[in-house]
């Protein structure tokens, strides 16, 4: 592929998928509809012609060419609704989405520059069109330059298509501020997505407050940090009828204050992150800057609780939460290394977790990465539809691999999952009918 | 038994109506806000305006109907139109008028607003007109004088002459008030202009909407009687009268929209928006106009449409029939 991974603006648009492709023998899995049964789909160029159980039972269209899925699960592509693009790197961010059976993701506005503007928001979706892996669509900034100060374009960054608004990996701190930034969304009805952490709080915190962080020596985060935002959103929330969703929620306090305003009635969301309900304050170990997220990875007590907001649907979505980092941001004194993971290629797997430990069943499990937040955000994807885009993903859910981070298509290794042996693979990615990922190929 | 008003003059008689008016319908002191107003006292203030319309538009002269009366401009905030609009109606009544503007006096040397009233209370004018930065200022300095007090806008609570020189506006165009639909629009959250407008038309019959982002809405605006709108097309919609706001900058911290730019692609009034209201939609503005921030100017100048100079000139005539019955008034002892 002759990519310019620095100018993706230079390259060409990939061209459209044409002609048709039987996809047979294959287990449709459709957490829209809730659809768990042997059939196939037909697509038709970048669409979805037919879709159903029993399909070509008798026969294959003749000038269509087949691909046999052997019984595997074929799904809608998944969508992720939050992950950071650090640089212009869209050709490695579309290989490792691909790989992970991303075929929709939401790329927070901490880009270079910064979505603040309605010319960057169509800068982003032309080079991620042109680089023609996964399909990224941009959140806006909350506040100019992400400075938390002065609101941003809102109104004008939803028209160019920003689908919701955040400062990304920063809380809106100031009170009043965030008031008038919901009450100005909900002029417009716009969704607005809070990091809740509070900054003073946090401030100098490297990892979660505990007997971890105390016998490391590390600066401590407490739960509070989370659920003092979290509380106070809430009320603003109410006050203003604003549409808030909040992200990687990760305490179960946090989830408690959501779960109860959910049954009031207010019009509030929420999602987690893989790390959070796989992984505790313990996977610092020995001061492991890959197990450096934010917010922290919690205590036991948080994960677990994770997964029960999960069951329950308090937590409507995961996100990969991908955030690449170089080795030279990672491989420091702990205090001093960035936070963050990527995410995308173990995305699937480690939500399987929860289906093979039998807290989720498959179809909810999946829910959870492809219609929810879809739906969350206004997205036209996520669901295995009649004249719906082609983008699918095939996988084994029983497959049994290691993740090891030499092995990613990441050029950022720094998987928090390093080593962990997981099942659940993907198999094959296809966007508007386009098969861009074919592991066994 | 309080006077009549004496027909206004053998010069004029033509263009005014011969009836005497009977001032003693008007049951206040003060002129502080129209909330609280019936609809026979707007009536009342109106239809003496209408008349004073006719002899503004005459030829030379002025007349003694107030003559040897004191009229006192007292001025917290800086102010061209209104000021100039009490002034030239005083003058056209025959009163002697004052302006006292916070700049060159004992104000600035740090006198409180008591002080200051009760010091040119002492001086016996027969009317004060006060403009002040904060709401409820003029009320407070009403109840230390024994003159009659004209609110010429406090705060963002009400600015009661503004309103009528609207209600007469749109009177004299669409010959009524009742059953119209009127939309205001923009800043509302810091505009007195806007409060006084709703209560007017409600208490007139009139359908009023607002039409602003949520950030500029004051809490609960829709239980003064308005329905709240945030897309400006919507609000729109077949109404009768478009009355843009001011985009009060002055008086906001930050935050309430993003930028000026945007502000105007959602809220600035140009013939695409324009194009919701119904074909002989009356476009009105208090001013001083942004243009280009509120309304664009193709718009603010269209001589069908808008009635932005013809406001100014109701104003003169709206304050000269505020100045008449507050003074003559000002000797019965029943007053509110």
């Amino acid at each position: 592929m002759s990519q310019n991974p620095l100018h993706p603006e230079q390259n060409p648009e990939p061209p459209g998928a044409d002609g048709r492709v039987a996809y047979v023998n294959a287990r449709l899995v459709d957490p829209a509809t809730g659809l768990d049964a042997i059939g196939g789909v037909l697509t038709e160029g970048e669409f979805i012609a037919e879709v159903g159980a029993g399909l070509f039972a008798g026969e294959v269209p003749e000038d269509a060419a087949i691909v046999d899925c052997h019984g595997r699960c074929l799904a809608p592509g998944l969508v992720d609704m939050r992950i950071e693009i650090s640089g212009r790197d869209f050709a490695n961010v579309g290989a490792s989405a691909v790989a992970g059976g991303v075929t929709t993701a939401v790329c927070l506005p901490a880009t270079t520059p910064i979505i603040d503007d309605r010319a960057v928001v169509e800068f982003i979706a032309r080079a991620a069109r042109k680089a023609g892996l996964v399909k990224v669509y941009p959140y806006g900034a909350l506040t100019k330059g992400l400075a938390g100060q002065e609101l941003a374009e809102m109104g004008m960054l939803a028209e160019s298509g920003a689908v919701a608004f955040t400062d990304a990996t920063k809380a809106l701190a100031n009170t009043r501020t965030m008031a008038q930034a919901l009450s100005y969304a909900a002029t417009f009805d716009l969704i607005l997505v809070q990091h809740p952490e509070d900054p003073a709080l946090a401030d100098e915190g490297v990892m979660n407050e505990g007997e971890t962080a105390t016998r490391l020596g590390l600066t401590g985060i407490p739960a509070e940090a989370e659920v003092i935002i979290i509380e106070r959103d809430l009320r603003l929330a109410e006050m203003t009828g604003a549409r808030l969703h909040f992200a990687h929620v990760s305490t179960a306090m946090g989830v408690d204050l959501i779960r109860a305003a959910r049954r009031r009635g207010l019009a509030v969301s929420c999602d987690t992150a893989p790390p959070y309900f796989a992984l505790n304050e313990t996977a610092v170990g020995d001061y492991r800057t890959f197990a450096k997220l934010s917010p922290p990875l919690r205590q036991e007590a948080d994960r677990r609780a994770i997964i029960a907001a999960l069951h329950d649907g308090t937590i409507r979505a995961i996100a990969s939460d991908h955030t690449p980092r170089s080795e030279d941001m990672k491989r420091l004194p702990f205090a001093d290394a960035a936070n963050g993971g990527v995410g995308m290629e173990t995305l699937l797997a480690i939500t399987l977790e929860l289906v093979h430990n039998g807290h989720l069943d498959l179809l909810t499990a999946l829910g959870l990465i492809t219609y929810h937040p879809a739906d969350l955000l206004g997205l036209a994807a996520g669901r295995l539809r009649v004249g719906a885009a082609a983008d699918l993903v095939v996988f084994d859910p029983d497959r049994s691999w290691k993740i090891t981070e030499n092995d990613l298509y990441s050029k950022a290794k720094n998987t928090p999952f390093d080593g962990r042996p997981v099942q659940g693979r993907v198999l094959k990615t296809v966007i508007d009918g386009r098969l861009v990922f074919n592991l066994d190929a | 038994m309080p006077a009549l008003a004496p027909p206004i003059g053998p010069a004029y008689s033509a263009a005014m109506s011969k009836t005497p008016f009977d001032f003693s319908a008007f049951p206040l002191r003060h002129l502080l806000g129209i909330e609280g107003l019936s609809p026979l006292d707007i009536s009342l203030l109106l239809d003496r305006a209408d008349e004073y319309v006719h002899l503004n538009r005459s030829v030379g002269g002025k007349l003694d109907t107030l003559s040897g009366r004191t009229v006192i401009n007292l001025f917290y905030e800086s102010s061209t139109r209104t000021r100039t609009s009490f002034e030239l109606a005083g003058k056209r009544l025959g009163a002697d008028v004052i302006n006292m503007s916070v700049s060159t006096s004992s104000i600035k040397k740090g006198e409180t607003l008591i002080d200051t009233a009760m010091t040119l209370n002492a001086m016996h004018p027969d009317v004060l007109v006060v403009r002040h930065g904060s709401s409820g200022a003029v009320k407070l300095l009403s109840e230390k004088v024994n003159c009659a007090v004209i609110n010429a806008g406090d705060g963002r609570h009400e600015h009661p002459t503004q309103a009528l020189l609207d209600a007469l506006t749109i009177r004299r165009r669409k010959g009524h008030l009742d059953g119209l639909q009127v939309a205001i629009c923009g800043d509302i959250l810091h505009s007195r202009v806007a409060r006084s407008n709703i209560h007017l038309l409600n208490t007139m019959g009139a359908r009023v909407r607002l039409i602003a982002p949520k950030t500029l809405l004051p809490a609960e605006a829709e239980r003064l009687g308005a329905e709240v709108f945030y897309d400006m097309k919507a609000g729109l919609k077949d109404c009768d009268i478009v009355m843009m706001l001011r985009l009060q900058t002055e008086r906001m911290k930050m935050n309430f929209f993003p930028t000026v730019r945007e502000y105007y692609r959602f809220y600035g009034l140009d013939y695409a928006k324009l194009d919701a209201a119904k074909p002989d939609a009356l476009i009105m503005h208090p001013g001083p106009m942004n243009r280009g921030v509120e309304i664009a100017s193709d718009v603010a100048d269209d001589i069908g449409r808008s009635a932005i100079r013809e406001q100014v000139e109701m104003g003169v005539a709206v304050r000269m029939a505020c100045l008449e019955v507050l003074t003559l008034n000002l000797e019965r002892e029943s007053l509110r």
